[in-house]
């Protein structure tokens, strides 16, 4: 039975053990005088009995999905014959996706040798041996978990103290689910960083000045060796986050600063949501925007003042993304100057200062560390942005600071080495997950920075 | 101290000054919305002047005689025949109908057949499939135009778009849309297929099904565990190191950029489970861990904003501490919590970057039926159209990013409307 349709059927179990449950219960107290010679309410011996019947069987059901897809490759790879058998992982991957291409029928099994088209059919019996096995085991164990529950329903059990402890903890496990998020990935990054590391030194990824990830399909190759600087990667990267930030802040904070001391009420409500909605605005479609309206026209702009632009420059890039960072900065500098009290702002007016003056030099320096916080969760942002390089940026590796020409950053190479087929442990994709870390890491402490800024900012005010 | 009547007029001089930079400073911040609205409104009327016209399709209308010598088929219930039929011929014989000016030479006869859309003959091969009894006859069919004269018909005269058709094809077609054999209509087939190698073949509905797909995974999963979560954090959490870290780690993951999630799910789910790319499964998965957060923290703020005095009124009357939170704090702020996962969802919906990374970018024709079938989403799909080379492609992409933005644009504003209707002040 496909998980799909076994999730309903668990669902109508469950609600059978509750109703099981709650029909039990009722009849154990009716000779004792009633529900009140119970020590918990009906319902929660129900939900005792129900809980029993889903737990349990949903965990099953969620490990036998995460590790069956493992469990028959190595089955599979393990029945094949000894000539066939693969050395490297990047070969297993190669095999195994011909036998279950043979195996759904998208190639044919007369176009390939005897023992894979055995293995696909080997591979067809067990995903069907697999899913029968799944949905006995969980009905199973469903059926058991409650029958059980349902037994051991007695007037002096307190199930309401069970059933709320028990729910604490699926409250706790959700909440662990954030630290289960990170752990995960550090660990993927991490493995694969230091696989990277021992092809490749650490050096020469960190202040190496030249990127060209490549690997030898023949050893004597022209330019076999790859290059793995990552600097012009992050030069790139910090050469379009600039640029976005120079539309971004300005605007964003000067929105920000009129729509909070100057606009009417009924002009902030009409514009700020319109702000909003440049931040509800998908990154791809920023992206479609960057790419075939914003460069084009850049090109064109520069070939009529007399300079060479590339048709993937940077500046378009980066234009746009300041465009999709400018809510961003306006609502977060927005929280911030409304923090401020007003009794600073009324003590500026009463000495006689202008509007503008109480704003330079009264709330904005107050406000600064917050606008500082905010401006670098901006940054931030932009490092990691993704769509819009993809689809707007280039591919090579230039070392510039010139807007005009083509550069690439860390999330473009890190989309192109690993959209795609890949051996899992050439130094291409494992480059990928070391920028993957370094991204991580940058960002992480730019964030944990800036929320830092920001958190003490608003303990000053509050 | 000099005297007041001079100070007066130091005053009233710097005034002035003091006034115009009072008004040059409004002038930015007026300036800086204009950018900014002005930067909303190019975009938008880019995409729409872009790609409305990927609503419209291009039809030829044709009276095929279905000729049994001419396509060397005796038997339509033959399926051998019927794929070793020429199908080709019928067309051109229906096509040279409708301009007598086309020679039977072989130049003309190409260009005649670079007319209609390379799908046709498929679709002359399905009609008789379905109905062998039409073999023989005439018949009025409505093929669609091939993607040059798509581009061609739609784009007259527009000097952004390159025409590919011959001057002799342009010709042609000018006079047959005179004639009203070549036509636009709504474009049903962008809503009723997957994608396709030929712009005007291709269509939204795998994408948009498995966009369907990906969130219903992304909901059942992030709703409950994020609300949970909130709830243990608001209300049961002790003081201590553990909840701290959880907090941090919460606040952290809302900033950490999409991308890494797609590593997260290549290395864990596609690299460490085994677990298949490219399916709405994974995809789901993905954006869950993603979207989690979010829905955390704005489930949180939901069950700050109920007020003590229902929880103490509540205990007041003997209730536990989880009937509180289950009968009277949950309740209350589920409107807000049910707000947050939707703004929650519209950020998923439009995601792109980590579903690249777990191989949601393979060209998928079919339309997906479960969840662990090869899909793609409408994000990706609009990546993926972007950057085609072909003119129809582009079109197609604007259209589908106005589809997308409908989407996201109508959960938005059910979420702002779920707000003012449900959300209640104390």
């Amino acid at each position: 039975m496909q998980p799909a349709n076994l999730i309903p059927l668990l669902v109508v179990l469950i609600a059978i053990a509750f109703a099981l449950g709650y029909a039990r219960s009722r009849a154990l107290a009716a000779p004792l005088g009633g529900i009140r010679h119970l020590k918990s309410l009906p319902f929660y011996y129900a939900a005792r009995a129900a809980m029993w019947c889903g737990l349990p069987a949903l965990l099953i059901l969620a490990c036998w999905l995460g590790f069956e897809g493992k469990v028959i490759q190595t089955l599979i790879v393990g029945s094949l014959p000894d000539d066939l058998r693969p050395e490297s992982a990047g070969e297993a991957s190669l095999i195994l996706s011909q036998i279950s291409n043979v195996a759904s029928g998208a190639l044919s099994a007369d176009f390939v040798p005897e023992p894979i088209a055995e293995a696909a059919t080997r591979l067809t019996a067990l995903r069907e041996d697999s899913k029968l096995m799944m949905t006995l085991l969980v009905v199973v164990i469903a059926v058991l978990g409650g029958f059980l529950a349902w037994l051991r329903i007695a007037p002096h059990i307190n199930a309401r103290e069970k059933f709320e402890t028990t729910l604490r903890r699926i409250f706790f496990a959700c909440a662990a689910v954030a630290i289960l998020t990170t752990v995960g990935i550090v660990f993927s990054v991490i493995f694969e960083t230091i696989r990277f590391f021992d092809k490749v030194p650490m050096t020469e990824f960190l202040f190496g000045s030249s990127w060209s990830p490549q690997t030898a399909i023949r050893v004597d190759q022209v330019g076999a060796e790859g290059a793995f600087g990552m600097i012009p990667l992050f030069v790139g990267t910090l050469l379009i986050s600039a640029i976005a930030m120079v539309v971004a802040v300005p605007v964003g904070l000067m929105s920000a600063i009129y729509l909070s001391e100057y606009a009417t009420k009924r002009v902030r409500g009409i514009v700020k949501p319109l702000l909003e909605m440049l931040a509800g605005v998908p990154t791809v479609v920023y992206g479609f925007f960057a790419a075939l309206t914003v460069a084009p026209f850049i090109t064109d702009l520069a070939a009529a003042l007399g300079l060479q632009a590339s048709a993937e420059s940077a500046l378009a890039a980066g234009l746009v993304m300041g465009v999709m960072i400018i809510p961003f900065v306006s609502s977060l500098s927005d929280d911030v100057i409304n923090a401020v009290p007003q009794s600073l702002r009324d003590g500026s007016l009463a000495l006689g200062a202008t509007q503008s003056e109480t704003m330079k030099k009264v709330i904005f320096p107050a406000a600064l560390p917050g606008i500082m916080g905010g401006i670098l969760l901006a940054v931030s942002r932009a490092i990691g942005e993704t769509m819009i390089v993809v689809m707007a940026a280039g591919l090579a590796a230039n070392l510039t600071a010139n807007p005009l020409d083509a550069v690439t950053t860390v999330t473009v190479q890190i989309v192109t080495l690993l959209v795609g087929d890949q051996e899992f442990d050439s130094a291409k994709t494992l480059a990928a997950f070391a920028l993957g870390m370094m991204l991580f890491i940058v960002t992480l402490v730019l964030n944990i920075i800036a929320l830092h800024v920001v958190r003490k900012y608003r303990e000053q005010y509050d | 101290m000099t005297n007041p009547t001079s100070q007066a007029e130091i005053v009233r001089q710097s005034l002035k000054r003091r006034y115009r930079k009072e008004r040059r400073f409004r002038a930015y911040g007026i300036a800086a919305i204009a950018v900014a609205l002005l930067a909303l409104v190019t975009l938008f009327t880019d995409i729409i002047s872009k790609g409305y016209t990927g609503f419209l399709k291009t039809t030829v209308t044709l009276e095929v005689t279905l000729d049994q010598d001419l396509m060397y088929l005796e038997d339509a219930t033959d399926d051998k025949a019927l794929r070793m039929a020429d199908f080709k011929a019928p067309l051109l014989a229906a096509l040279q109908k409708e301009v007598p000016q086309a020679t039977s030479e072989r130049e003309d006869q190409r260009a005649l057949n670079g007319l209609v859309s390379s799908y046709a003959t498929n679709e002359l091969k399905d009609a008789l499939k379905a109905d062998p009894s039409i073999l023989g006859t005439t018949q009025t069919m409505t093929f669609l135009a091939s993607d040059d004269v798509d581009v061609y018909v739609k784009h007259k005269g527009d000097t952004t778009y390159s025409i590919k058709l011959s001057e002799r094809q342009q010709q042609w077609a000018d006079q047959l849309v005179e004639k009203g054999v070549i036509e636009n209509s709504f474009n049903d087939v962008f809503f009723s297929h997957g994608d396709s190698r030929e712009p005007g073949n291709a269509g939204v509905l795998g994408a948009m099904v498995g966009s369907l797909l990906t969130m219903l995974v992304t909901l059942f999963l992030s709703f409950p565990i994020g609300v949970a979560a909130a709830i243990y954090l608001e209300e049961f959490a002790p003081q201590n190191k553990l909840t701290d870290f959880i907090e941090v780690n919460i606040n952290n993951l809302a900033a950490v950029p999409s991308i890494i999630f797609g590593l997260l799910g290549l290395a864990i789910f596609i690299n460490l489970f085994g677990m298949p790319r490219s399916v709405p499964v994974v995809g789901g998965l993905v954006l869950m861990l993603m979207t989690l957060p979010t829905i955390i923290i704005s489930s949180r703020a939901a069950i700050k904003s109920v007020p003590p005095s229902i929880r103490e009124a509540a205990e007041g009357i003997g209730a536990s501490k989880m009937q509180v939170v289950l009968h009277h704090v949950l309740p209350l702020a589920l409107p807000g919590m049910l707000t947050g996962s939707i703004i929650g969802m519209a950020q998923a919906l439009g995601e792109t970057a980590p579903l690249l990374l777990i191989g949601m970018v393979a060209f998928i024709v079919d339309v997906p039926d479960g969840f662990f079938d090869s899909a793609t989403v409408l994000p990706v799909q609009i990546f993926l159209w972007a950057g085609s080379p072909e003119l129809g492609f582009i079109e197609r992409a604007s259209a589908a990013i106005m589809v997308l933005l409908t989407f996201l644009i109508s959960m938005n504003a059910l979420a702002i409307w779920l707000r003012k209707r449900l959300e209640r002040r104390w």
